[in-house]
């Protein structure tokens, strides 16, 4: 392969230029850090991502490829991908592709040789800003930033901006895997854009797993007698879903609800409760976050730029259950009565540690059985 | 949950003299756990033998004992202390393991003293390779196939089983002792022996060999809420097959996917759960099949060492402290990130840039040993690096190094090769076997063009690492298209380069320049790198500990600087070497808190991850950084201090002290003139000559063809030094012409540029040490140490003793004169150090180093006063007169011994000669010289036997003295034997002895008794520094692989004969620092 010319803007008027690799055109999104140190196949292939530009703090990208096991959806919606140094050979017994090839097929650019940890510097300090990656061949120095004003007109904002409509499914489908055996009962999805992991998780424990699109009206839903009901991950701002709070509504209390992420900001809007856009975000696999249940500390994996206002929750049905130890954002809050249990991080992680896994666990036997 | 009130009192067991296997990661640690207790209002009981450690400053601790680390010692510490916890954790294998054996004793339960921060459960589960692995298989961790066995006869069932390749590991030992591999019975039968007698209790493990896998480390640390953490991922660049300690090595892990590093994540915390380790660090090794992905669980050790000193330098997370405060009750959470202060330390930290460490050996020390690396650690220290990338931290982490590697130096050298092989060929056959060096022949192998399959299939080295290295020589070839135009070089080039971690030097090799030009050229173009900091976090928070390391990127993340206060650099002693180790470290640290005493900013330049003057809270400011010429300008260039200190970081920053002054920089206290005056014979000749003190007869040559009749002339014996050399390197003692031919022969370099120094050698003459402290106007006797052994031994190698032993008043106080008028002639601003010898009462001086020498430390410890402290404050301008330096009346001896890496390099000779080998020290305390000699030989580990057989074998100039020893041995009970020689020799003198054969004169020969354990004491001398093959050599091998106690030197023999009698006559116990 080989690189070519390429810049990254940021629209506070930061300019990067590097190696592009991956597709050689222009594309825009919301620039967010992530300081995962492994994992970026996950990453990359999480729909949360989409309309965003990922940068990774870790330095070298692309070391171990791409294989056909480590994907958590079927495509890459990222915006693009920033990386301090590009590994173009990668080294893995499971690697089938280089990063930049499978990039490059899904039309997805990336650029390489720029500072990342000045650019998550400035993301932490300025906050998430949109951000375009283009090819500069044929540009003048001179030019770049003009051409770079000119690409981001046609970048949105990401606040208010409706994101799962574009990732969720637009047909309810059956999700398996081999061996799986699917006689636990009906676990439906409302699909925000959901990663595979979720998925995997209900399904190697036995039960069939349902994904349903984002809309569907929750007395549908309820066709499929299901044991319990997962609001899904999925990208982009919760206040842009009112149709699925409202649905999620008419579910709370009849079926047991495990909600992550998008599900969990949505679950929360559904209760009463707010969200609003954090400055930077959580990205990476390093999150401390204690649950208060037992006072125990999970190392958690995280990908949210917007969470729920702690003093907004309900007070007496719900309770708040897990608080983020680096800022004391609320990472989870429950109700016995109401049956459900809602989580800001990812315990499927994928990428990221398995602290978080014994929450699948903790719901099914405390929910479903 | 907070932190205990029931303990009051807590003892930490240190690690010991350094050793391979065990050096200054322990005194990091333990420096770090003595902080952490104080700082939370804990007792301090400090207990370990090595006075050249940081820790045993008395103010660390609230109780310092410098004694043995045995049972005995400890016990009477104990006693005497009745701490109620101990935290073993912190001083390596060494404190675990007498840990368990104080529980074993019944000491702990006898005086209720509870183990924290590994219980003994946990530590035996861990330690013992059996247990361990049925631990594993509970918790459903895969292990390569094995099995233990107590003698040869199993084993060979166990390989009946396994199948070869195997590997043998013995059980309860330290760096992988005794660690082998065997691909036949023949080899097996071989290395089983070999690992059953290096284990104390005489078991191996075989096991299949998972030889060429991936090698990966995790350091995990645990609460006592079963909250677990892992700090650090290490990947080793060099496969499975070489011992960690000896690999190179890379955080974080690069050619894992998230997937199998979760697997690897999670089987750690399964197997620290299991194994039980409520609470500190834990490492724990795995092996990566690379072709399946396979996992297994290679070991477990439940306590900081030396990868999780790495794994804290490479992060920020301070592992010892962070495990200190979780061993008295705290949790994670209750514990703030140091670096961020704003986050937890309940986290795992994220890093954005490559760490790479790199060991360095010492081979050349040990000649005729084998230098292939294997799973038994043989290097002696290591250097660090941090760098954007890998190919950046690799480059600065090989010129860290300091043996002359500006990065990938091309080589030319073909006398390495077999005749016969085509250059090629002889490439690709020297990167077969790991070695020190094969790092830089895996460069040469791509130059060869052999490609990059063609290395992985020879090296099983992962391809990511080698695509890097290629990534080097291909940009060397882009380098040298501009060879000769270093003006035409464009900026965007010369920055890609530097940002690969090319050095100006690599620039200036493959253009055809020169360094300085590159330099010059850089200026102009303003290229010049920014320096980043280790944040925990990769930026994710704001930071405000200024840990910092270059980069080539446009934005540092410079903090405003916190005062107005002038400013300090040290510049520190980077990777230990034999002769230059942990004793420079402690100059530093001290030099840096002295410097903070008097209200400058200091700021540490250092590379060694294992040090205490790396841990970012020492200094104001941290530099991680190569002592590389360039990257100190470079920090000079950004801090403009006021001064510069190179005098406490040993030879390594003294090296760089001529080239500082001449770029006008201000070196503080004694000028680089100076310095030169003391390094160049010429100029000392002229400046003993003008104060009237007497030299041994010297000449210098710098032709080869004049070197045989000026030696003949100086007449022999006489001792040949190199010059410019660090701990004895190439000096030796030659006693008639013929050898001093052959020594000829061996092609050492004599010219203008590196003349050849020759003295007269002092026979039997009593080496004598003296540092001192010099403000220009006065002088301070820091210490005066007299050495055990005879002049000609290398006084880094020879025990010594403080107060001297023998010498008289008269001499001492000519010492003394002698050494205030070199002194002052010198125009020294700060310590200097003498070395004088005594021959028949005349006074001679052999060496000046107007620097910070091995023994300030030692002298510091012995005499109660922090010297180096007040040597640096010295050199910033304070009079000795006005630092008031009380010395009290010293009541007790301290005798320093020295500790050698023999029994790790088989092929080598034991006999102590002019050139330094020994890797660590020990000091003995006692009311006699002879009790704290006889100390000092526990402390070392070949304690002094109270009865039994001694063998005696001595040369004929000392058979005069051998007659007394004898005497005095058989008056102590002692059996004597000795070879025919000696003992027709002493029988003549009514002496009692009995002969035994030696090696070569039929058996049962002197190696079966001593194998059969009938012997328990070896004096057998012979000429100094003379390495010998054949009977003597076996000899002193089998002395050495059984423990026993020997002397190499009629000084040293007469030395231990008296402290044999005197320990049986006198017990002063344990003595306290603090008492004094």
């Amino acid at each position: 392969m080989s690189f070519f010319e390429a810049a990254l803007y940021l629209e506070k008027g930061h300019l990067f230029e590097g190696k592009g690799f991956g597709s050689e055109i222009s594309k825009g999104g919301e620039a967010v850090f992530n300081t995962g140190m492994s994992g970026y196949q996950e990453i990359y292939t999480d729909p949360s991502y989409l309309n965003q530009i990922v940068v990774m703090g870790s330095s070298q990208i692309g070391n171990t490829g791409i294989n056909r096991q480590d994907l958590e959806s079927s495509s890459l919606l990222l915006s693009g991908v920033v990386v301090r140094e590009y590994c173009p050979v990668p080294s893995n017994w499971r690697s089938v592709q280089t990063l930049s090839d499978y990039l490059a097929m899904a039309k997805v650019p990336a650029i390489g040789e720029v500072d990342t940890r000045e650019i998550t510097q400035i993301l932490r300090d300025e906050g998430a800003q949109r951000a375009v990656i283009f090819p500069t061949k044929g540009l003048k120095a001179s030019e770049f930033k003009v051409q770079a004003e000119q690409l981001l007109k046609s970048v949105p904002l990401m606040e208010g901006l409706d994101l799962v409509s574009k990732v969720s499914c637009k047909e309810p489908y059956l999700f398996s895997e081999e061996g799986w055996k699917q006689n636990a009962g009906t676990i439906v999805v409302y699909d925000f854009g959901v990663k595979w992991n979720i998925l995997r998780h209900f399904g190697k424990r036995g039960f069939k797993v349902q994904v349903v699109p984002f809309n569907m009206p929750a007395e549908e839903v309820m066709k499929y007698s299901p044991k319990a009901i997962l609001l899904s991950n999925g990208p982009g701002d919760p206040a842009t879903v009112p149709n699925s709070v409202g649905q999620i509504q008419k579910l709370i209390g009849k079926v047991p609800m495990l909600a992550i992420c998008m599900g969990h900001q949505l679950l929360a809007r559904a209760v009463g409760a707010q969200t609003y856009k954090l400055k930077f975000g959580h990205h990476g696999i390093n999150h401390p976050v204690k649950d208060l249940s037992n006072n125990k500390i999970i190392i958690t994996s995280q990908n949210h730029g917007f969470a729920v206002r702690a003093e907004t929750l309900p007070g007496k049905e719900v309770q708040l259950n897990h608080i983020n130890l680096n800022d004391g954002t609320v990472e989870g809050f429950c109700s016995e009565s109401l049956k459900f249990y809602s989580v800001q991080f990812h315990p499927e992680s994928a990428p990221g540690p398995s602290d978080a896994s014994y929450i699948f666990e903790h719901f099914i036997r405390g929910f479903i059985q | 949950m907070p932190k205990r009130t029931d303990i009051k009192k807590i003892l930490l067991i240190g690690s010991g003299p350094i050793v391979i296997g065990q050096a200054c990661e322990f005194d990091y640690s333990g420096t770090q756990a003595c902080k952490a207790l104080k700082e939370e209002g804990y007792e301090v009981v400090l207990v370990n033998s090595n006075p050249a450690t940081i820790m045993t400053d008395p103010e660390f601790a609230h109780r310092t004992y410098i004694e043995p680390l045995t049972v005995d010692y400890l016990a009477d510490v104990i006693a005497k202390e009745r701490p109620q916890a101990i935290l073993p954790t912190m001083g390596g294998q060494t404190a675990l393991n007498l840990a368990m054996a104080l529980s074993e004793k019944g000491i702990l339960k006898k005086y209720q003293v509870e183990l924290i921060g590994a219980k003994e459960r946990a530590i035996k589960l861990a330690e013992s390779r059996e247990s361990f692995k049925e631990v594993l298989t509970q918790v459903g961790v895969d292990f390569p196939k094995s099995g233990l066995a107590k003698n040869l006869e199993q084993g060979v069932q166990v390989v009946e089983r396994i199948g070869f390749p195997v590997v043998i590991r013995a059980s309860f030992t330290l760096g992988g002792t005794g660690a082998a591999f065997a691909y036949n019975i023949e080899e097996f039968r071989i290395e089983c022996a070999k690992g059953l007698e290096a284990s104390p209790v005489s078991e191996v493990l075989i096991e299949e060999s998972v030889l060429g896998w991936k090698e990966y480390e995790l350091e995990v640390v645990r609460d006592s809420k079963d909250n677990v953490v892992i700090v650090c991922s290490i990947e080793n660049f060099d496969p499975m097959g070489v011992h960690t300690g000896d690999s190179i090595t890379v955080a974080p892990a690069q050619t894992l996917t998230d997937q199998e590093y979760q697997q690897m994540r999670d089987a750690s915390l399964r197997i620290i759960r299991a194994v039980g380790v409520d609470t500190g660090g834990s490492n724990i090794q795995f092996a990566v099949d690379p072709k399946t992905g396979r996992q297994v669980a290679i070991e477990m050790n439940p306590r900081v060492s030396r990868s999780s000193a790495l794994a804290s330098k490479a992060t920020g997370f301070p592992i010892a402290r962070i495990a200190t405060k979780l061993a008295i009750g705290y949790t994670l959470d209750e514990i703030p990130n140091d670096i961020t202060k704003k986050t937890p330390s309940c986290f795992e930290p994220s890093i954005d840039y490559v760490v790479t460490k790199i060991p360095r050996f010492a081979f050349e020390k040990f000649p005729n040993s084998d230098p292939k690396l294997s799973p038994a650690m043989k290097s002696v220290g290591e250097a660090m690096a941090i760098g954007r990338t890998f190919k950046e931290s690799l480059q600065k982490a090989m010129r860290s190094l300091e043996n002359k590697w500006w990065g990938f130096n091309p080589i030319s050298e073909r006398r390495k090769l077999r005749s016969g092989t085509s250059w090629v060929e002889g490439v690709r056959q020297y990167i077969q076997t790991p070695k020190a060096d094969r790092l830089i022949w895996l460069a040469q192998a791509f130059r060869e063009g052999l490609s990059l399959d063609e290395i992985h299939v020879i090296t099983h080295i992962d391809p990511w690492f080698l695509r890097n290295i290629e990534e080097i020589v291909t940009e060397e070839k882009r380098i040298s298209h501009w060879a000769g135009r270093l003006n035409d070089v464009p900026f965007e080039e010369l920055r890609h380069w530097k940002r690969m971690g090319f050095s100006d030097n690599g620039i200036a090799y493959f253009l055809k320049s020169s360094a300085e030009q590159v330099r010059a050229k850089r200026e102009q173009l303003h290229l010049k790198p920014v320096y980043k900091m280790v944040d925990t976090c990769s930026a994710e928070f704001i930071s405000t500990t200024p840990y910092y390391y270059s980069a080539y990127e446009k934005k540092g993340d410079d903090l405003p600087s916190q005062s107005k206060a002038k400013k300090v650099v040290i510049l520190g002693g980077g990777p230990n070497r034999i002769g230059q180790g942990i004793e420079f470290d402690y100059c530093c640290v001290q030099a840096s808190f002295a410097i903070r005493e008097e209200g400058y900013e200091s700021i540490m330049v250092n590379c060694n991850p294992e040090t205490v003057s790396t841990d970012y809270d020492i200094s104001n400011k941290l530099y991680f950084e190569p002592l590389f010429l360039e990257d100190i300008l470079h920090i000079i260039d950004k801090e403009k201090p006021e001064g510069i200190v190179v005098h406490f970081g040993g030879q390594t920053p003294l090296n760089l002290s001529r080239k500082l002054a001449k770029l006008n920089l201000p070196i503080m206290g004694t000028s680089a003139e100076a310095i030169e005056i003391a390094e160049d014979r010429d100029k000392f000749r002229a400046l003993c000559y003008k104060l009237e003190i007497k030299q041994p007869e010297s000449v210098t040559v710098n032709d080869p063809d004049r070197a045989l009749e000026a030696a003949e002339q100086l007449g022999f014996p006489l001792l040949v030094r190199p010059s410019f050399v660090l701990g004895g390197r190439g000096m030796e003692i030659i006693y008639n012409s013929r050898d001093f031919q052959k020594w000829l022969l061996k092609g050492t370099e004599i010219s203008e540029e590196s003349p050849l120094l020759i003295d007269r050698f002092l026979n039997n003459a009593t080496e004598v040490d003296v540092d001192a402290i010099c403000d220009g106007d006065d002088v301070e006797i820091v210490g005066m140490m007299e050495q055990i052994q005879e002049a000609g031994v290398h006084s880094g190698d020879s025990a010594c003793s403080l107060p001297p032993m023998t010498l008289s008043t008269e001499i001492q106080k000519e010492l003394e004169r002698q050494t205030r008028v070199i002194a002052l002639e010198l125009k020294v601003k700060g310590l200097i150090n003498i070395q004088f010898a005594i021959e028949k009462g005349e006074i001679f001086v052999l060496e000046v180093n107007p620097r910070a020498s091995r023994t300030v430390p030692f002298a510091s410890k012995a005499k109660g006063i922090p010297y180096a402290k007040i040597a640096m404050k010295v050199m910033m301008g304070k009079k000795l007169k006005d630092l008031k330096v009380q010395e009290k009346p010293m009541d007790l001896v301290y005798v320093k011994e020295s500790v050698f890496p023999f029994q790790r390099f088989t092929g080598t000779d034991v006999i102590l000669g002019p050139e330094m080998r020994s890797t660590g020290e020990v000091m003995g305390v006692g009311k006699t010289f002879g009790e704290a000699f006889g100390k000092s030989t526990i402390a070392a580990g070949f304690p002094l036997p109270k009865s039994g057989k001694a063998f005696l074998s001595v040369k004929d100039d000392d058979k005069e003295v051998a007659k007394n020893i004898a005497v005095q041995l058989s008056k102590l009970g002692f059996e004597l034997c000795g070879t025919r020689g000696t003992a027709e020799a002493l029988s003549q003198a009514n002496i009692k002895i009995s002969t035994v054969n030696k090696v070569n004169e039929g058996r049962p020969h002197v190696v079966d008794h001593i194998k059969n354990g009938e012997i328990q004491l070896v004096i057998n001398t012979s000429a100094l520094g003379v390495h010998e093959v054949g009977a003597a050599f076996e000899l002193r091998r089998a002395t050495l692989m059984r423990n026993l106690c020997y002397f190499t030197t009629i000084a040293s023999a007469k030395a231990g004969v008296q402290a044999i009698s005197e320990m049986k006559k006198i017990n002063s116990g344990t003595h306290c620092l603090q008492d004094r």
